[in-house]
């Protein structure tokens, strides 16, 4: 019966699109650059939390300090070792783009990868980019 | 208590603590991380095959499509075309409603006794939540799987892009000293699937008579689901993983090169695990819907049984005498006989 060939069709259809990953990726991929370290922050040592924390962390502490700074018009964290940063994410050396000056091999590259887009560069700029 | 969801429960849970431990012991991570995926995937496909292939060599000896209206017959008649198609074309339009929209559910109705002014009385309400849970189920399902496709495909498509936006698209924050949620970005769709897949199980629960037809192969597959999108969600918001590093992962598992990810806990690995069993388990339950929906010949046969004979194409060419030789072979004597025939000479 002709609903046969039919339902073959459907089916090569669908294995198709379900292995489709593996077929893309059969040229094998394109392998991860880590993020660069900017020199700065490679002499700085330290962030302002633990390196694995910040991995992870980065984006809800920038929102707490948002909200601190732009709310309760506080500027300055204190970590829990007891040092202060000024919180700001571009302005001025002691920001976080004053250290990490490198937003494109920095901050971008593991965002593009794992296609996130953080709503950070709705309002902030990259002083770089500007100039 | 009832045996028949404790059992799928304490089966998700072992499996959950089995995959935990698996992913937390160093030498059963390429056990659960890499070997029991691609086995995962081997099964469902050829699961997938098998049983396709199984229900197109079934006969179909009548046409028994259902009709939920006015045949086409007679000029002045007037025919419901989709719910009693008589061409293809009608059939194809009444297939993409049911695939899309679930259009039978749509017509889910609920019998019940109902006390009016005349006494008690069987009533049939209009039911239509599973019908909305079931479309919110699947779609979010659906989204949830499209979006995953980020970890397979580097640079990301600008379709699954565009996907993410509108999902998180709300941007719900919470932000206080003690929980935070909200960054990364909430996805609506995750969300909605843990919330219609809840309510799918506890309408199992609830409802006596759904109750009582609920095997554990069906509470099973909404315990598995519900695993998955709860450890997804921990992930995401609460306890965090290392996405970059998973994503390494999985460009490797599809690939071909896979490699484990360092500093990925249990929890991963409990996710990878239940959607592999989600998988493996699929060709052989009743998540076999996906395709058996486009065969389900109620649906998806014309309903022209009335114009058009349904010759079972499996009967094997039967010998027939039909009048027509008959009369040829005894005319002569049915006119000796002065029975009337049809043709004389």
């Amino acid at each position: 019966m002709n609903d046969k060939k039919l339902i073959i069709t459907g089916v090569i259809i669908f294995i198709f699109i379900l292995i489709f990953p593996f077929l893309y990726n059969l040229g094998g991929t394109t392998e991860f650059i880590d993020p660069v370290l900017s020199e700065k922050a490679k002499a700085a040592k330290f962030c302002v939390v633990p390196k694995e924390d910040m991995k992870v962390e980065h984006m809800q502490i920038l929102d707490v300090w948002r909200d601190t700074v732009v709310r309760k018009g506080e500027r300055v964290y204190v970590n829990s070792d007891g040092k202060k940063f000024t919180m700001s994410l571009s302005t001025g050396e002691n920001s976080c783009l004053g250290c990490h000056n490198n937003k494109a091999e920095f901050c971008d590259r593991c965002h593009d990868y794992a296609s996130v887009r953080p709503y950070c560069w709705d309002c902030h700029t990259d002083p770089k980019e500007i100039k | 208590m009832n045996v028949n969801y404790m059992l799928s429960f304490i089966i998700v849970l072992a499996l959950c603590l089995l995959s935990y431990l698996g992913g937390e012991a160093p030498g059963l991570r390429y056990l659960f991380g890499i070997a029991i995926p691609y086995l995962a995937i081997v099964i469902f496909i050829f699961g997938f095959i098998s049983r396709v292939m199984g229900w197109a060599r079934s006969a179909v000896p009548f046409r028994i499509p259902t009709t939920c209206g006015q045949q086409k017959s007679l000029p002045w008649i007037k025919p419901n075309r989709i719910d009693n198609p008589f061409s293809k074309s009608a059939v194809i339009l009444r297939m993409i409603l049911e695939i899309v929209c679930f259009r039978s559910l749509f017509r889910n109705t609920r019998m019940a006794f109902k006390n009016t002014k005349t006494g008690m009385r069987i009533a049939y309400d209009w039911e239509i939540f599973l019908w909305v849970a079931a479309l919110a189920f699947h779609y979010t399902f659906l989204v949830v799987l499209l979006r995953h496709l980020r970890f397979f495909f580097d640079p990301v498509p600008f379709c699954i892009q565009i996907l993410e936006f509108f999902d998180g698209f709300l941007k719900i924050e919470f932000l206080s000293n003690v929980i935070q949620v909200g960054l990364p970005g909430i996805y609506i769709s995750g969300v909605i699937l843990l919330a219609a897949v809840t309510f799918l199980f506890l309408r199992r629960i609830f409802s006596p008579k759904v109750r009582y037809i609920s095997l554990p192969a069906d509470f099973f597959p909404l315990f598995l689901i519900m695993g998955i999108a709860i450890t997804g969600i921990m992930m995401r918001y609460f306890t965090k993983v290392d996405i970059v590093g998973i994503k390494e992962f999985t460009m490797g598992l599809v690939s071909f090169s896979p490699a484990l990810p360092e500093g990925v806990g249990g929890l991963f690995y409990v996710h990878i695990f239940l959607v592999s069993v989600l998988l493996a388990y699929f060709p052989s339950s009743k998540l076999m819907h996906l395709g058996g929906i486009f065969l389900s010949p109620t649906r998806n046969m014309t309903a022209d049984t009335r114009a058009t004979r349904h010759v079972n194409p499996w009967n094997h060419p039967v010998k027939v005498h039909t009048y027509e030789q008959y009369e040829d072979e005894f005319r002569e004597k049915m006119i000796e006989a002065g029975l009337p025939v049809e043709k004389k000479e």
